[in-house]
C-alpha cells in the first residue's frame, strides 16, 4: 500500500519519470521525412515593384498553362498597384477578357492531359498547398538535363515532372555533375590542411552532394539570357507573387490584426481596472 | 407623471407576470452563488461560450456566400476568401474558432477532472458535458468537409468507411451514412444540413441542459469545498458570490479579452496553424483519384485517431480495423464514466494523493504524445509508442477507483482557501 511505504512512494515516482522520459526520448528520435532541402526565401507582401514583376513573368510563362481561376484581375491589378489600362494592354493577352473576369485561360484540359500526360494543375492556391514559396522557389531553380525524360528535363524537388523547363531560355542549362567539396572533419566541420589553412578537398556526387548541404547541380556555360543572380531573382519575384496570390487577403489581414490586437491590449488595461474593483469584495468577510 | 425608472418598473411588473424573466435573471445571474476561489482554470466554460456564439454567428453568415454542393464548394469557399467583403476574416473566424472551440473545452475538461466536478452531485453536468463534446467532434467532423478540399475528402472517406469495419452490416452502414458508394456531392449536401442545423440544434438544447444542471447544484471550487454548508443569516452561503457582476465583469470580463488576444493573434497572423489548422493538402480540390501522401485529421481528433491506428493485430476473429474502431469508441465512451470510477473521499487534486497526480500527468501527456502521433505517418516505433500511451490513457480510468480509494488523501477544509 502505497500510504504506508514511502520508500515505494518514491520508486514510483521514479519509475514514472523514467518511463515518460524513455518516451519523450524515443519520439525525439523518430526522424524526419527525407525530400530535396527547399532553400528558404522570405516572402514581401508589401514590395509592390516584386510582385508587378512576379506578376509579368507568371502572365508571361506560367498562364498559358496555368490559370489562376480564383482570383480576378481587377483583384490583382488593385492590390499590386497596376493601373486597370496598363494590366489589361500588357498583362491580359485575350481582348475579349474584361477587368472584372476570373483569371482563367483557354487549355482544355483534354488536349494537355495528351500533351504533358497529365493537365497543368490551376495555381491560385499553389503556395498554399505547399506551405509557402519555398518549394516553388526551390523547384524552378532545380530543372537539369535528362535524356531519359520526354522534354528532356528533369527536377530535383519534382522527380519526373510532366512539365517542361519553360524558362530555359533564362536560366540556361543545368547538369547534374560530381563536385571537389571540403572533407568532412571528425567534429563535423570542414576538414583543413594544419599547415596551409586550405580546404582539404574530395570528390562528391549525387545524393552526398545534397546530404551535405551543397547543390548538385552545375550551369552550362553560354547558356541562359540571364546570370544566376539575376535568374534567381525572377524565381524569387514570381515566388513572392505566388504567394500574394494563395491568399490576397492576407495583405488587409495582417494590417487589420495589428489594429485589433491594439484595441485590446489597450482594452484589457481598463477590463482588468474594473475587474479589480469588483473583485475587492471576493476578500470582504461577510 | 411617473419616473423613467418608475415606468421601466411598471413594465417589468407588466412582463414578469407573463414570463419569469426578473426570476430567471436572478436565479442564474444576479443571485446565483458562485464560490468565491475560483481560479484560472474557471474561465474555460465562459470562453466555451464566447467560442458557440463566434461559430454560430460567423457560420450563419459564411452559409450566405457557401455552395454546398460537389462541384461548387471548394471554389465558393475561394469566392468568400476574394471576393466577399470580409469574407476571408467571417471564413478564419469560423475556422480558428473551431481550434479554439476544442482547446476551450479540453480544458475545461482537465479542469473537471482535476478538481473532481464531475463527483456527486454534479454527475449528471459531467455527462452532459461530455455529450457536448461528443456533438462538438460531429459538429467538426461534418463541417470539415464542407470546405471539399482533397483532405477534407479524404479524411472524411477515412471515418466514414471505418464503418464498414462493423461486422456484417458494416459496408451497408457507410453507404447508408454517404448516400452514395464513395464520397460524393449527395454526402457533401448530407454534412452541410448536419452542420448548420441538426447538430446546431443538438448543442444549444445541451449547453442549456448543462447549465441548468450546474446551476441546480451549484459550481464546484478548487477545494472541493461545499460552500452550501455554510450559510449566513440570509441563507446565502459565506464563500459565494453572485455569479453577476462579481465574476462576470471581476473575472470573465478580463478573461475573455485576454483569450480574444491570443485568438485574434492566430487568426490575424497564423490563420492556418502551420497546416494543423487549416491543412496544406486542402488547398486543392477533393479529387477521388489522387489520395494525399499523409491522411491526418485536424489535430483536435488525433489522439483518438492514434488510438484507432494503435490496433494492429485481429484478435477472436474480428479485424485489427474492427479492434481499432472499439479502441477510439471505448476511448471516448469511458469518459462518461469518470464519476463513477472516481471513488476518492476528496474531490480536488489538491486533496488528493500522490497516485492520482501521477495518474492525471500520466494521462494528460498520454493524450499529448497520442495527439502528436496522429499527425505523422506511423513506423513501428510510433505505433508501439501508441500502444503504449492507449494503455495509459485506459489505465487512468480503469485503475482509477482503485487508486482512488487506496491512496492517502490530504483533510479538506471547512472553508474555501483565498490566495
Amino acid at each position: 500500500m502505497i500510504r504506508r511505504l514511502p520508500n515505494l512512494r518514491k520508486k514510483v515516482i521514479g519509475l514514472a519519470v523514467l518511463t515518460w522520459a524513455s518516451c519523450l526520448f524515443s519520439l525525439s528520435c523518430v526522424a524526419a521525412d527525407a525530400g530535396y532541402p527547399l532553400d528558404h526565401i522570405e516572402p514581401d507582401i508589401h514590395d509592390q515593384a516584386s510582385l508587378q514583376r512576379g506578376a509579368k513573368t507568371y502572365m508571361n510563362y506560367c498562364m498559358g498553362c496555368h490559370s489562376l481561376e480564383y482570383q480576378r484581375y481587377k483583384r490583382t491589378a488593385e492590390d499590386l498597384g497596376i493601373p486597370e489600362n496598363l494590366m489589361l494592354k500588357h498583362l491580359v493577352f485575350d481582348p475579349d477578357t474584361r477587368i472584372g473576369d476570373l483569371m482563367t485561360n483557354t487549355m482544355s484540359a483534354e488536349s494537355s492531359r495528351n500533351w504533358f500526360g497529365a493537365s497543368p494543375p490551376d495555381l491560385t492556391l499553389h503556395s498554399n498547398l505547399k506551405g509557402g514559396p519555398d518549394w516553388l522557389y526551390t523547384y524552378l531553380r532545380t530543372f537539369y538535363r535528362d535524356d531519359s525524360r520526354p522534354f528532356g528535363m528533369n527536377n530535383l524537388v519534382y522527380e519526373n515532372v510532366g512539365m517542361p523547363h519553360v524558362l530555359l531560355d533564362l536560366q540556361g542549362m543545368q547538369i547534374k555533375t560530381c563536385k571537389q567539396v571540403p572533407q568532412v572533419a571528425p567534429n563535423g566541420g570542414d576538414m583543413r590542411d594544419p599547415l596551409t589553412n586550405e580546404f582539404i578537398r574530395e570528390e562528391v556526387c549525387g545524393e552526398e552532394l545534397v546530404r551535405r548541404g551543397y547543390s548538385p547541380l552545375e550551369k552550362v556555360e553560354g547558356t541562359g539570357s540571364l546570370t544566376t543572380a539575376e535568374y534567381d531573382q525572377v524565381i524569387y519575384d514570381l515566388a513572392n507573387f505566388m504567394f500574394y496570390i494563395g491568399e490576397p487577403a492576407r495583405i488587409d489581414r495582417t494590417r487589420i490584426g495589428w489594429y485589433v490586437l491594439l484595441f485590446l491590449a489597450f482594452f484589457y488595461v481598463f477590463t482588468w481596472l474594473l475587474g479589480r474593483e469588483y473583485h475587492k469584495e471576493f476578500h470582504r468577510e461577510s | 407623471m411617473a419616473t423613467i425608472e418608475q415606468q421601466f418598473k411598471n413594465v417589468m411588473q407588466w412582463v414578469d407576470d407573463r414570463l419569469p424573466v426578473t426570476e430567471t435573471y436572478e436565479k442564474h445571474m444576479s443571485k446565483y452563488y458562485a464560490p468565491k476561489n475560483f481560479d484560472f482554470w474557471y474561465i474555460f466554460g465562459v470562453l466555451a461560450f464566447v467560442v458557440l456564439v463566434n461559430q454560430l454567428l460567423t457560420g450563419i453568415w459564411l452559409t450566405m456566400s457557401y455552395v454546398p454542393t460537389g462541384e461548387e464548394a471548394f471554389r465558393s469557399i475561394e469566392y468568400i476568401m476574394r471576393d466577399v467583403e470580409y469574407g476571408w476574416l467571417l471564413r478564419y473566424m469560423h475556422s480558428t474558432g473551431a481550434s479554439a472551440f476544442f482547446v476551450v473545452v479540453y480544458l475545461h475538461m482537465f479542469r473537471g477532472l482535476m478538481y473532481g466536478s464531475y463527483q456527486k452531485p454534479r454527475e449528471l453536468i459531467w455527462v452532459f458535458g461530455m455529450f457536448i463534446y461528443l456533438a462538438l467532434m460531429a459538429e467538426g467532423f461534418f463541417g470539415y468537409l464542407l470546405p471539399w478540399g482533397n483532405m477534407s475528402y479524404w479524411g472524411a472517406q477515412v471515418i466514414v468507411s471505418l464503418a464498414g469495419a462493423i461486422p456484417v452490416y458494416g459496408e451497408e452502414i457507410a453507404v447508408w451514412v454517404r448516400g452514395d458508394f464513395n464520397m460524393s456531392g449527395v454526402t457533401l449536401n448530407r454534412f452541410f444540413a448536419l452542420h448548420v442545423v441538426a447538430v446546431p440544434i443538438v448543442l444549444l438544447v445541451l449547453v442549456v441542459l448543462h447549465i441548468l444542471a450546474l446551476h441546480e447544484v451549484g459550481s464546484n471550487n478548487p477545494d472541493g469545498v461545499d460552500i452550501k454548508k455554510n450559510l449566513d443569516k440570509d441563507g446565502k452561503p459565506v464563500d459565494g458570490i453572485p455569479f453577476h457582476p462579481y465574476y462576470t465583469i471581476g473575472h470573465d470580463l478580463p478573461g475573455i479579452v485576454l483569450f480574444l488576444i491570443v485568438f485574434c493573434a492566430v487568426m490575424f497572423f497564423y490563420p492556418d496553424g502551420g497546416g494543423y489548422l487549416i491543412e496544406h493538402p486542402n488547398y486543392t480540390p477533393a479529387d477521388p483519384l489522387k489520395t494525399p501522401e499523409l491522411i491526418a485529421p485536424v489535430w483536435y481528433y488525433t489522439p483518438f485517431y492514434s488510438m484507432l491506428r494503435a490496433a494492429t493485430f485481429p484478435l477472436f476473429g474480428m479485424t485489427a480495423k474492427f479492434w481499432g474502431l472499439v479502441v477510439m469508441a471505448g476511448a471516448i465512451a469511458i469518459l462518461f464514466a469518470v464519476p463513477w470510477l472516481d471513488k476518492s473521499p476528496v474531490r480536488s487534486m489538491r486533496y488528493k494523493g500522490i497516485a492520482s497526480k501521477l495518474a492525471l500527468a500520466s494521462f494528460v501527456i498520454s493524450f499529448f504524445i497520442l495527439g502528436y502521433l496522429g499527425t505523422v505517418h506511423p513506423t513501428p516505433v510510433k505505433t508501439l509508442l501508441a500502444q503504449i500511451c492507449t494503455m495509459i490513457y485506459f489505465a487512468y480510468f480503469l485503475l482509477m477507483p482503485w487508486y482512488t480509494s487506496v491512496e492517502k488523501t490530504k483533510p479538506v477544509p471547512d472553508r474555501v482557501t483565498m490566495k
